[in-house]
């Protein structure tokens, strides 16, 4: 455990004293902000158009359904670009500059050193939306969103962050080119995000799997208010699986 | 204290080590040499316990790198090639977080901390960031973080490169002054450094060993250049076929 402390410690520094992490932070916020600001005026837009047509219609607009949503999955996109930027450099950058060796050759285990590089990033994608926590709290401020629904989407943002994240780790592990990781990543999260949209018309057998591969199906469900198990233990597998193949490519090197 | 029993490493079809065996005794220096892709740099890979051997078998202080792993990587400080740093990094949180991941305790750390920097005469860079220290300055604090957690065994993969002479000359003392207490593998082009430093010489060519004795029965009046060009030119295919038909030309 201290082993893997050390990772976090390491790695967390590398973020913030490089102008990575200050790069994708600001990045991050500016494009949340932007869509946040988008879609509050739109909401203000409907409020008085639907005060000014009948009375009482005006109480059909929820800011859980026409911001906090729409924001959601606005905010799921961009960390489908950004995450596997964060994570591209984590192992091809060690390899390239000669410290995997260094890593390799310690008193490691490769267990430790995975779940090192997993944990900083997590700490790092939960500080980059714990950031976005501003907008919401300007809704609860000046107006009344339901807490549950809103706690619930975040829930769901910070596992669909995490999956993207331990996804992200795994194509690294396979390249020393940052690039190729990158790439690699941004097609994989990509795929999951995309998966289910062929699911309406792909049939009876193929069709349910497709959508239950695809991360924005669970994504969505949860973003509504509705945390089921089945989508929890489908965030908790994609997670388990892509570190458990992070740590067989990490230890295949020792094979014979 | 290091064991090496027919090692050999093959990738696909290229046999990049064959069948080397040697051992180094403790607090030998023993130099490890042989031509640009000879195999030198694999064979410390697989003694550093970074890549397996096909077959073969290392003991490092007793303890098989392939199945004791854990216990060998504690006794083993390595300086690859290049010296593996972090480059955004202090030198001095560099040290303290490879003093960590080769399992020091927590209160050992700061002593070991201002000895390596100070036998490796890095104590007026400490706070500077690795990124932007000179190639020299680079190469003592990849040889820092190979003797900060005090390892029975030290494996260099050509430090003195890229050094001016005078730091050439402080590193080379350095290492003498580490063979008491540390077995030393120092692999080097530099035949001189060789004849300075080693008591015990290992010529690899073409992923076999050619030479392996000790430095003074070696040259036996020859210089060590002749030694080395000799060994190496033994195994040249070519020159084995020369021989050859010299050979039969006189039969």
């Amino acid at each position: 455990m201290r082993n893997v402390l050390t990772i976090v410690r390491k790695e967390l520094r590398a973020y913030f004293v490089s102008p990575i992490a200050y790069v994708v932070l600001t990045g991050f916020l500016l494009l949340g902000g932007w869509f946040f600001f988008n879609l509050l005026s739109r909401f203000t837009m409907l409020l008085s158009i639907y005060t000014q047509l009948q009375q009482g219609a005006a109480d059909q607009l929820n800011l859980n359904e026409f911001v906090i949503a729409p924001l959601m999955h606005n905010l799921s996109i961009v960390l489908v670009i950004l995450v596997p930027m964060i994570t591209m450099r984590a192992y091809a950058e060690e390899k390239k500059g000669g410290t995997y060796e260094l890593l390799l050759t310690s008193p490691l285990r490769t267990g430790e050193i995975v779940l090192g590089k997993f944990l900083a990033s997590f700490v790092f994608i939960c500080i980059m939306l714990g950031m976005t926590g501003v907008y919401p709290a300007v809704l609860i401020a000046f107006g009344n969103p339901e807490i549950g629904v809103l706690l619930a989407g975040y829930l769901g943002l910070l596992l669909l962050a995490t999956s993207f994240v331990a996804v992200g780790l795994l194509t690294s592990s396979f390249t020393e080119n940052q690039i190729i990781a990158a790439v690699s990543g941004l097609v994989a999260t990509l795929l999951l995000y995309i998966i289910g949209w062929p699911a309406d018309t792909a049939g009876e057998v193929l069709g349910p799997l497709l959508r239950y591969l695809s991360a924005t199906e669970h994504f969505a469900e949860m973003v509504n208010g509705l945390i089921d198990t089945q989508d929890l233990v489908y965030f908790v597998s994609l997670i388990l699986l892509s570190l458990f193949l992070t740590q067989r490519s990490v230890e295949s090197l020792r094979w014979r | 204290m290091i064991d090496v029993q027919n090692l050999t490493k093959r990738y696909g079809d290229l046999t990049a080590v064959s069948d080397i065996s040697f051992q180094a005794e403790s607090g030998q220096i023993l130099g490890f040499l042989g031509p640009n892709g000879s195999g030198k740099t694999t064979t410390m890979r697989i003694i550093t316990g970074f890549m397996p051997a096909t077959t073969g078998t290392v003991k490092v202080a007793g303890f098989d790198i392939f199945d004791e792993s854990f216990e060998a990587r504690k006794r083993i400080g390595y300086l690859p090639e290049s010296p593996p740093l972090y480059n955004d990094m202090t030198v001095t949180a560099y040290l303290r977080f490879v003093a960590h991941i080769k399992g020091m305790a927590r209160a050992d750390i700061p002593d070991a901390l201002d000895r390596a920097l100070e036998r490796c005469g890095l104590t007026e860079v400490a706070s500077r960031v690795t990124g932007y220290l000179s190639k020299g300055y680079r190469q003592r604090v990849g040889l820092a973080q190979a003797i900060i957690h005090n390892p029975s065994v030290l494996i260099l993969d050509e430090p003195t490169v890229g050094l001016d002479p005078q730091q050439i000359i402080g590193i080379r003392s350095l290492i003498k002054e580490l063979a008491g207490e540390h077995t030393v593998i120092l692999s080097t082009h530099i035949l001189p450094e060789v004849a300075q430093v080693c008591e015990k010489v290992v010529i690899i060519n073409a992923g076999k060993v050619v030479a392996e004795d000790m430095i003074e029965n070696l040259a036996q009046g020859q210089t060590l250049e002749e030694v080395f060009l000799k060994a190496i030119a033994q195994e040249e295919p070519g020159a084995a076929e020369t021989e050859g038909t010299v050979e039969e030309a006189a039969e």
